[in-house]
């Protein structure tokens, strides 16, 4: 039988089934950050049971962490205790941890690969939902809750029901200045944020192929944001170049080894998803989200649109409630919107290629009057990348805050966050009601839009750009 | 988690309707990073005079006879509103292991027997009879016997419950869905020998 590539990797890792009870699937990488999973080391150590297979797990800090001062003590107290507490818990349990002075240290999904942790045809596992990001190297890879996440540390398996396959074919080309991140934006613009549900997505055609290994993280990242348990591309000889070499990427022998496997993952000519949608790459224009929700988003070029113009109720709804807070009325070019905030960082956005992407739209450019913009690497190694690189630079000399890795304003946990009112463009991937801070509104936006918007101090249609 | 089968213990009343898990455990106390010593927040707006130290003498848990309870016996809807585990987390920590109601919140009820709490539902008539009897009664003790599925009281007022039998079955024998997985540990460990030999390199970094 023709299988994909999701059908490949849950069979081969498919443990057992009791009547009556979901599958037991096998996991092979699970990781770890500071805010999700204090509850469950509390319920092992309760239950008095052992972390099955410490060398599974890699952990780092990175929800509450401080991206400026970091040499002084944490200020509050309960990012302070979590910080402490995930010390405590991977010292106690022997977990391999990038601590806030490791040279490592990062946000997870961007520290992850890094250090080749994750391979093609790995369950992988975390108490985040952005996990997904690691399907990029063509792994099953889902965020999971707390219980979940001791499940997992206690039994390596979990309890898990098989989900449909679904075909996102993106063909063609992109056009200048447009990026992995449109392309992610703009699926979920097709598919609503539950479209995907139910379904693990694999990305595939020209311009998915085309795509660096960060490329495919950032738009595998955003598989959550339409619904999806996962989202995944076919590794290729891209995928294992950035893996060859890393620290723990298979070595010697085993390098050959694993080559054979990996390549036998990919989907089977003719086999058959549950579902297939199409998009040509060469349509999809810079994207800006307009809402309060991924899937309410619209190319550079538009302008906001109005309620009335949602045949389905309940979208013309969710419209009217966006547009009142983001304080936004219908027609408004989305070039006339104008900011106060600008952030590039995050698990979606944060990597070497972001920065690059942006200090060239930066370079030379000043940060616009009123404008207060921060740029944060995902992790110290693409902060010191881009120091090598001098995009520091360009970024100080703009006008920018060039800050230390965490996941700072992507969530706003750690003190990095928007004032009631102000708005942000942000190369996160979450525009939810203060997700960024109490009244903040949030448009998502690539890092190459995100660096014109703060040059400009509104949204610019970059395609136009030269 | 802890063997249910049978015991004998004070039963607790509160008649109330519709307690959401916003006063099960109040939300200032979800950014601990322990899943233990949510008991001492239980009810903590009802349990506490403004001070949020000093035991509110008029909440009906803190009477003195009701000391040591682990029935609690509560009105209809219990557990509504959020999906926090911490709610049976601070019930259990309290030292409630059984509670009786007319109806439970879904994810409550669920939540419940993942962490070794009875949740029996009763008829609205079966409530009121019981609740007749705590409140003649204060301190009286209810013996629960989940093998014979039944609850017996001194004043006659006994009755049989329903529970899933896969539910009851984990209960008796203290299985939580972890131990439950861990019952398949050989298979765990033998798929996880053939899969090392199939993937070496996973185990060589
Ligand atoms: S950067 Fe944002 S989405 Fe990514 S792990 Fe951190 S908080 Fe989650």
């Amino acid at each position: 039988m023709k299988k994909t590539m999701y059908e490949k990797i849950w069979e081969s890792h498919f443990v057992h089934q009791e009547p009556g009870q979901a599958p037991l699937l096998y996991v092979d990488r699970h990781l770890m950050h500071e805010v999700t999973s204090p509850q469950a080391f509390e319920g092992l150590r309760m239950a008095n049971r052992p972390v099955r297979n410490p060398h599974s797990i890699l952990a780092t800090m990175d929800h509450c962490v401080p991206t400026k001062d970091r040499d002084l003590p944490i200020a509050d107290p309960i990012a302070k205790k979590q910080i402490e507490t995930m010390a405590e818990n991977c010292e106690e349990n022997g977990l391999n941890l990038y601590d806030m002075e490791s040279p490592d240290n990062g946000v997870i999904h961007v520290v992850v690969p890094e250090h080749g942790f994750v391979h093609p045809g790995m369950v992988v596992v975390c108490g985040d939902s952005h996990t997904a990001t690691h399907g990029a190297f063509g792994a099953l890879a889902f965020g999971i809750g707390t219980s979940e996440v001791e499940h997992v540390m206690a039994t390596q398996t979990l309890p898990q029901q098989k989900s449909k396959t679904m075909l996102v074919q993106v063909d063609g080309q992109l056009s200048k200045h447009c990026t992995a991140k449109d392309i992610a934006l703009a699926i979920i613009g097709v598919t609503g944020t539950a479209g995907g549900t139910g379904y693990v997505i694999e990305y595939a055609g020209e311009a998915i192929e085309a795509l660096t290994m960060e490329g495919r993280m950032t738009v595998c990242n955003m598989a959550i944001e339409a619904g999806a348990r996962a989202g995944m591309v076919a590794p290729d000889q891209k995928t294992f170049d950035f893996l060859e070499g890393k620290e723990f990427a298979p070595k010697g022998e085993y390098w050959e080894q694993a080559l054979t496997y990996w390549k036998s993952l990919v989907t089977d000519e003719g086999a058959e998803y549950d579902k297939i949608i199409t998009l040509n790459a060469s349509e999809i224009s810079p994207q800006v989200t307009w809402g309060t929700s991924p899937e309410q988003v619209i190319g550079v070029n538009g302008a906001v649109p109005s309620p009335e113009s949602f045949a389905d109720k309940g979208k013309r709804l969710a419209c009217e409630s966006a547009l009142k807070y983001m304080d936004l009325d219908a027609s408004t070019k989305m070039t006339d919107i104008n900011i106060d905030y600008v952030f590039i960082g995050s698990c979606t956005n944060g990597r070497i290629e972001d920065f690059r992407d942006a200090a060239e739209m930066a370079k030379g450019t000043t940060v616009a009057d009123g404008v207060t913009a921060i740029a944060v690497p995902g992790s110290f190694h693409v902060k010191l990348q881009a120091e090598k690189e001098g995009i520091d630079k360009i970024f100080k000399e703009a006008g920018w805050e060039w800050r230390e890795p965490g996941c700072s304003m992507c969530l706003a946990m750690n003190g990095d966050e928007l004032k009631d009112g102000q708005r942000c463009a942000s190369t996160s991937n979450r525009n939810f009601e203060g997700r960024q801070g109490k009244g903040g509104r949030t448009h998502l936006v690539s890092p190459a839009m995100a660096a014109a918007a703060a040059a400009a101090g509104h949204f610019v249609d970059i395609s136009k750009l030269g | 988690m802890e063997k249910y089968t049978k015991h004998e213990s004070v039963a607790a009343l509160m008649n109330r309707n519709n307690v959401d898990t916003d006063q099960i455990i109040p939300k200032q106390f979800l950014k601990k990073v322990e899943r233990s010593g949510f008991g001492v927040h239980l009810f903590h707006d009802w349990r506490y005079n403004a001070d949020g130290v000093t035991p509110n003498p008029d909440f009906e848990l803190n009477k003195p006879a009701f000391k040591g309870a682990k029935v609690l016996v509560v009105g209809d809807n219990f557990g509504c509103g959020s999906s926090r585990e911490h709610a049976p987390w601070a019930i259990a920590d309290y030292g409630f292991n059984t509670i009786i109601s007319t109806s439970y919140a879904d994810i409550f009820y669920n939540n419940c027997f993942k962490n070794g709490i009875l949740a029996i539902v009763v008829e609205p008539a079966q409530l009121d009879l019981l609740m007749d009897e705590i409140n003649a009664n204060e301190g009286v003790s209810f013996s629960v016997d989940l093998e014979t599925q039944t609850v017996n009281t001194p004043a006659g007022n006994g009755f049989t419950f329903e529970i899933d039998p896969f539910r009851k079955e984990n209960m008796l024998n203290g299985l939580d869905d972890i131990g439950l997985t861990l019952k398949h540990v050989d298979k765990i460990s033998a798929f996880e020998e053939e899969h090392k030999k199939r993937l070496p390199w996973l185990w060589a970094s």
